[in-house]
């Protein structure tokens, strides 16, 4: 059973100028004790799907469809339907999912001590009085591997490093042990030694404390060391989603084999370019009609060499199970004779 | 943290001595002296007076003596706290200004509370919900309360409170109690009377500040740490007011610096207008017939409390800052 399904979740922003489809129809599943890796290129809509589970998309952005469904007692709730700065869904944000994003040097306020943003989060989901929220912030510090934790407490994060920032706000994240911790490109800021520290540390507390993890990047090192299962995403759709190893060893969509062709491995000659996947995203405005990758793919099939008439820049390709837990939205693994739905773009 | 109290203490000292030349030198500048512009008073009213009385004068004064003398003498008894004889009053400075500096005093700061006060929810409702009816309309306020010079609108308060309510609205005190020592019920009198002024000198720094407040917060709002604070489960209202706004703030401490001269020197007309009485009708007619100990000690005087505002506006923003308090930068 699943701890938190996201089924096709549609996000925009509507602006006069025109409407970005930041998210446009995210199916996926997180499983508790699991790492869902996100991948895909900047502007995807990596950070709104993290952002529209917490419902915190900022205007103009709203869900415009789709169920954000959170397993609880059993039951399931229904966040895209919760009142967004409800009771409901302030027990959720911090209290059942936490999150952890990019920016350290900016997560923090610059004039609030970080114990201060610590312990508020604790009381804001436990009955402690300050003197225990302080001591579960020691020990939530102390966890995380932050020495010297009462000092710590007392600073301010510019006064912190990196490394001890993130670290810090990790423990923020885990302040009520939410069962879901949504990491947006946690180490991306960091050096090398430091970012595979970090890692470690979410690996590490997954196994103490069994939760599920979404790991948001643009790196596929990190995708290949921290998932379980991989989710690809393209311009706001999941394009493939599968097990890691499948992902890695037999990608199916020629965007993910592009990505994969595209990152540099230790027995690559040096000095050879890479291979990059040709073109470059679409602006937000002037989505391609059909298959949103098809100008930038080398198996682009036109009207006239497909079967049964259907082509990627008129056919929105749906999700196609391949194998046991594995699938892809490419027109390439229709089974013959399918039903294909017309896509609305193709009208215009 | 002290060092950077310490410097900005002996900047404040020697912003002190740069006005104290400067007032007097400006005092200085028009062509003649507080002896002709009393001789053509004199001329006036039809009587003359000789070369030699203008001359008796002038030494009486000091006024032959070469300007740094002048200068000298006159800051060797403002720090033994003699502000001299007023040419035009003919009586001690500290007479004349009585406790009309602790009333200019008085209404500056009420000017600025009021400020304050109009600016800090103003400014939040703005920011928060930008491009809003209400946004505009307090942008369009804002601009009107800008352009209005601030004694027309004295003028037309009083209009309105002749009119309307058939009282004078000017003044501090009420007739009874404008020559009664002070009490507690002059007091209240003087907070009965103050919302005029203060709303009247206040208005041009509020739209400014509803400005700074606004532009201030809307950048704070984009920051990560708001997200982070609502992802921790804090209302959007508490994690506004909690984060963004509390670093908003700074300006707001630092809008001291530049409301008090604002306000000081906007209160001379409307202070004539309101027939406040405050300094600075004082200043303007001591200026005009070049009493130049009376205006110098009044320029000089409101220079040194100007520092004093901004010294206490660097206190506030180093207990609102940990970033100053700490290093001494933001
Ligand atoms: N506040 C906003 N207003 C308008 N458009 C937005 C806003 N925030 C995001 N978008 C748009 O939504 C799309 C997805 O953005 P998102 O931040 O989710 O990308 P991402 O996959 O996280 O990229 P990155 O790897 O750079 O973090 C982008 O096209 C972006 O322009
Ligand atoms: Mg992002």
């Amino acid at each position: 059973m699943a701890l938190l399904s996201v089924r096709d979740l549609r996000t925009y922003f509507v602006a006069d100028e025109g409407t970005t489809r930041a998210v446009d129809g995210a199916t996926f599943d997180l499983y508790a004790g699991k790492t869902l890796g996100i991948v895909g290129e900047t502007g995807c809509g990596k950070s709104v799907t993290a952002r529209s589970i917490l419902r915190i998309v900022e205007r103009p952005g709203r869900i415009v469809s789709g169920e954000i469904l959170l397993q609880r007692d059993g039951g399931y709730i229904d966040l895209a339907k919760l009142d967004p700065d409800g009771r409901e869904i302030r027990r959720v944000r911090g209290g059942e999912i936490g999150l952890v994003f990019q920016e350290p040097m900016t997560s923090f306020s610059p004039v609030h001590t970080v114990g201060d943003q610590v312990i508020e989060a604790i009381q804001l989901h436990r009955r402690l009085d300050k003197a225990r929220a302080r001591a579960r912030a020691i020990e939530l510090f102390r966890m995380v591997g932050i020495s010297r934790p009462e000092g710590r407490l007392d600073e301010y994060s510019w006064q912190l490093s990196g490394g001890l920032r993130q670290r810090a706000m990790i423990a923020m994240a885990l302040a009520a042990e939410p069962r879901l911790l949504i990491a947006d490109e946690p180490t991306t800021a960091l050096d090398v030694t430091t970012q595979a520290q970090i890692l470690e540390l979410l690996r590490d507390l997954q196994r103490k404390t069994h939760m599920a993890i979404m790991l948001i990047t643009h790196d596929l090192g990190v995708i290949a060391e921290m998932a379980d299962d991989v989710v690809v995403m393209y311009l706001g759709r999941v394009v493939e989603h599968g097990p890691v190893d499948q992902i890695f060893h037999a990608p199916k969509h020629p965007y993910t084999q592009a990505l994969l062709r595209s990152i540099p491995g230790i027995q690559h000659e040096a000095r050879v370019k890479l291979p990059t996947i040709s073109g470059s995203i679409p602006h937000p405005f002037a989505r391609p009609a059909g298959c949103p990758f098809h100008p930038r793919c080398a198996l682009v099939m036109a009207c006239a060499a497909a079967p049964d008439g259907v082509c990627c820049d008129h056919h929105e390709p749906e999700l196609i199970t391949v194998e046991e837990g594995h699938s892809v939205s490419c027109h390439l693994y229709r089974k013959k004779g399918a039903a294909v739905p017309l896509a609305l773009e193709s009208a215009r | 943290m002290l060092t950077y109290l310490a410097q900005r203490i002996g900047l404040g000292i020697l912003t002190i001595w740069v006005v104290s030349v400067l007032s007097f030198v400006i005092i200085q500048l028009p062509p003649g002296d507080y002896v002709s512009t009393y001789l053509a008073q004199l001329a006036e009213q039809g009587s003359t007076a000789s070369a030699a009385e203008a001359e008796s004068l002038r030494v009486e004064y000091g006024l032959d003596q070469p300007v740094y003398v002048q200068y000298a003498k006159w800051v060797f008894q403002m720090v033994q706290g003699n502000f001299g004889m007023s040419l035009d009053w003919k009586r001690p400075v500290a007479d004349v200004i009585g406790d009309r500096l602790a009333l200019t005093m008085i209404v500056t700061v009420a000017a600025i509370l009021f400020t304050w006060i109009l600016a800090l929810p103003i400014g939040i409702y703005s920011a928060v919900r930008q491009y809003s009816v209400a946004d505009y309309i307090f942008t369009f306020l804002g601009f009107l309360g800008l352009a209005v010079p601030s004694f027309l609108l004295a003028l037309v308060l009083m209009y309105f409170g002749f009119v309307v309510l058939n009282a004078n609205i000017g003044g501090l005190f009420s007739p009874e109690y404008a020559d009664a020592p002070w009490s507690l019920a002059k007091a209240w009198d003087l907070a009965q009377h103050l919302p005029i002024p203060a709303l009247v000198l206040g208005l041009a720094g509020t739209a400014q500040l509803v400005r700074i407040m606004r532009a201030n917060l809307l950048d704070e709002l984009r920051k990560p740490y708001v997200i982070t604070a609502l992802a921790k489960g804090l209302s959007e209202r508490r994690a506004i007011l909690k984060y963004p706004v509390r670093v908003a703030l700074n300006p707001f401490a630092s809008s001291i610096a530049f409301l008090f001269p604002q306000v000081v020197s906007g209160s001379i007309i409307v202070s004539l207008v309101l027939s406040l009485p405050t300094v600075g009708p004082l200043l303007l007619r001591a200026l005009l017939a070049q009493d130049m100990f009376l205006a110098g000690t009044i320029v000089m005087l409101i220079g040194v409390l100007t520092v004093i505002g901004i010294l206490v506006s660097d206190l506030i923003l180093m207990w609102l800052d940990p970033r100053i308090r700490l290093y001494g930068r933001r």
